[in-house]
């Protein structure tokens, strides 16, 4: 895949599970938090290697919150974890007050992101947590794209004082950027160099939209992508400068077009320097059930998606 | 025995009343009723129970107002206690003030642990504080205060059967029960029914406090519940007039969220000594 090589399909929760457990060893500060789904959020290692700092919460994701909000002031770090459904939407105005307003270090970690939790549906598919996190004052916004960089992500969350949502997945997806890496929160990370057209990416859709690239290549269309894991704060020099150069822009996101990475950056574009741009996004809906990859192609957020997205861009950007 | 003589807490409790009064009646805005029905409880746990020194940042004991719509009676015993001077009292509710109509930590206000002001939340907080203090081995106490009518909130539930099940130690929660709501009495809006069976069969340690207007049944409540604290989580379910110490404000949801009038605020302030003197305005 131009340059990247899957080292294997891996789950970015297990990322965030064996990242959790290197922090028990190395900061004695963080304790878990788990809302009954400690075998999904892979925080079972933890809870096993330290049980005096693993809190079973039960089914009551407020208390939860309240609690993480509580442990901070003791000079904690909690980390909480359950569904992204159950992280954002299910308990926003106790992160709104308890969490945002009240300044407390609390690292909200959330699995099951998404249409690619599958066949659960869409009870269970939040599409808007990214929107509602980010219109948070004060909230920090992570979404990275694979195992590697989960793990990087959650290591380096430890070490950032202040509120964090921290975003990933439940299915085993391409896993290609550098085991160990250095997380650096807040800076984008351009994967390819492209002249024709920028394309951003978040999360899963990072490697999709690299295979998208590698299609185009053949088209003979020059591709720059770029990986945006930190939607806030936000990059917006990385997306500038590139698209100074390529004139035309593509977003790409597992979530809805509404609120998320696309917003975003038009809002940065019509702010700043305007340019056409496509969005590679739901488009108002809510999810269903089916195996994840059904579901990413029938509600347009495959690679023949985001190479259409950008044809049309490219040929907008010509007229 | 007691670190102030009682009369003298009762002294002091007359001046936060008239400081929640005059900050209230200043911007036409706040809630006095609630305020002045809980003075007795934070100048008991401010003045005597607490173990706090307003000059350090980090305190041994620590204290939550759930139910933060009564920050005028917590803004006054902070301010009473030390935390800021007693002229920032007039800032109340008004542009570029630390004392926001709900408290907050965002402004950098001393004394505030959390923000509240949307119910239900601040005994979760108290929990985790509560369990943090367990891990780092400190016995610092955690008080929460909550409404009755706060009760009615769901999460609420989720943190009372939380505590008891991991048995949180030195945890005392105060329910605030005064029978009011904003809509009517709590009997009429949405029943509590039996709050000490309720808590009971939860697995609290539940203490009835017949008069929470009376110091010393505060104290000797609020000592009783400090000791038992230390075996796992107390509640003290503390009867108080709400508007408590005003006459024509006693026992009326009326007085939950309106400020008195020039001449209200003249005939309240008659019932209520000036014994520290009142804040510059």
């Amino acid at each position: 895949m131009k340059g990247f090589i899957n080292s294997g399909n891996k789950d970015t929760r297990s990322g965030f599970g064996a990242a959790l457990l290197e922090l028990g060893k190395t900061h004695p500060e963080v304790v878990a938090l788990c809302a009954d789904l400690t075998g999904s959020l892979k925080m079972d290692a933890f809870r096993d290697a330290y049980p005096d700092r693993f809190i079973q919460v039960g089914i009551a994701e407020a208390n939860m919150i309240g609690m993480a909000a509580g442990l901070t002031i003791g000079g904690k770090i909690p980390f909480t974890g359950t569904f992204a459904n159950f992280s954002t939407g299910r308990v926003y105005d106790q992160i709104r007050q308890s969490v945002a307003y009240s300044d407390k270090n609390v690292k909200i970690c959330a699995s099951h992101a998404g249409l690619t939790l599958g066949e659960d549906g869409a009870t269970h598919q939040i599409l808007e947590d990214i929107g509602l996190m980010r219109m948070l004052p004060g909230m920090t916004v992570i979404n990275p794209c694979d195992y590697n960089q989960t793990k990087a992500a959650t290591l380096a969350i430890a070490d950032w004082q202040g509120p964090v949502y921290l975003r990933f997945g439940r299915p085993k997806v391409a896993n290609f950027t550098p085991e160990n890496q250095t997380f650096e929160i807040g800076k984008a990370l351009q994967l390819t160099e492209g002249k024709d057209v920028t394309v951003v990416a978040t999360g899963h859709l990072v490697w999709t939209a690299l295979e998208a690239a590698e299609m185009l290549e053949k088209e003979g269309v020059s591709v720059e992508v770029i990986n945006i894991h930190t939607i806030k704060p936000f990059d917006q020099e990385a997306v500038l400068k590139s698209v100074r150069k390529t004139g035309c822009i593509v977003t790409a996101e597992e979530h809805q077009r509404y609120g998320g990475l696309g917003e975003l950056v038009a809002q940065t574009l019509v702010t700043n320097y305007l340019v056409p741009q496509e969005l590679v996004a739901v488009n108002d809906s809510f999810g269903e059930s089916g195996k994840p990859e059904e579901l990413m192609i029938k509600y347009g957020l495959g690679a023949e998606n985001i190479r259409a997205a950008i044809h049309k861009v490219i040929e907008r950007k010509s007229k | 025995m007691t670190k102030l003589p009682i009369e003298r807490l009762e002294a002091i409790s007359s001046q936060v009343r008239r400081d929640i009064l005059r900050m209230v009646h200043q911007v036409q805005s706040g809630h006095p009723g609630g305020s002045l029905g809980c003075a007795d409880l934070l100048v008991a746990l401010y003045f005597e129970i607490m173990e706090h020194d307003p000059s350090k940042s980090v305190q041994k004991d620590h204290f939550f107002l759930s139910n933060g719509h009564i920050s005028p009676v917590f803004y006054s015993v902070l301010a009473r206690s030390g935390y800021f001077g007693i002229d920032e009292l007039s800032t109340f509710r008004k542009i570029n003030s630390r004392l926001q109509g709900h408290p907050t930590t965002h402004e950098g206000l001393p004394g505030v642990n959390i923000a509240s002001g949307s119910l239900g939340q601040g005994l979760s907080a108290s929990i985790g504080t509560a369990l943090s203090k367990s891990m780092n081995g400190e016995t610092g106490k955690v008080f929460c205060l909550m409404g009755d009518g706060e009760l009615q909130e769901g999460q609420v539930w989720e943190a009372a059967m939380f505590a008891p099940a991991n048995k949180v130690k030195n945890l005392i929660a105060i329910v605030d029960v005064n029978g009011q709501q904003i809509d009517g009495p709590t009997d009429e809006v949405l029943p509590l029914l039996d709050l000490s069976k309720k808590f009971e069969s939860f697995g609290w340690n539940v203490i009835q406090l017949e008069n929470g207007n009376t110091i010393q049944d505060l104290i000797d409540s609020l000592r009783k519940a400090s000791t038992l604290s230390t075996e796992g989580p107390v509640i003290i379910l503390m009867k108080t007039k709400m508007g408590k110490g005003v006459d024509f404000m006693e026992d009326s949801h009326h007085w939950h969220g309106i400020a008195p009038s020039d001449s209200q605020l003249a005939e309240a302030l008659s019932q209520l000594p000036e014994t520290l003197g009142d804040y510059p305005i």
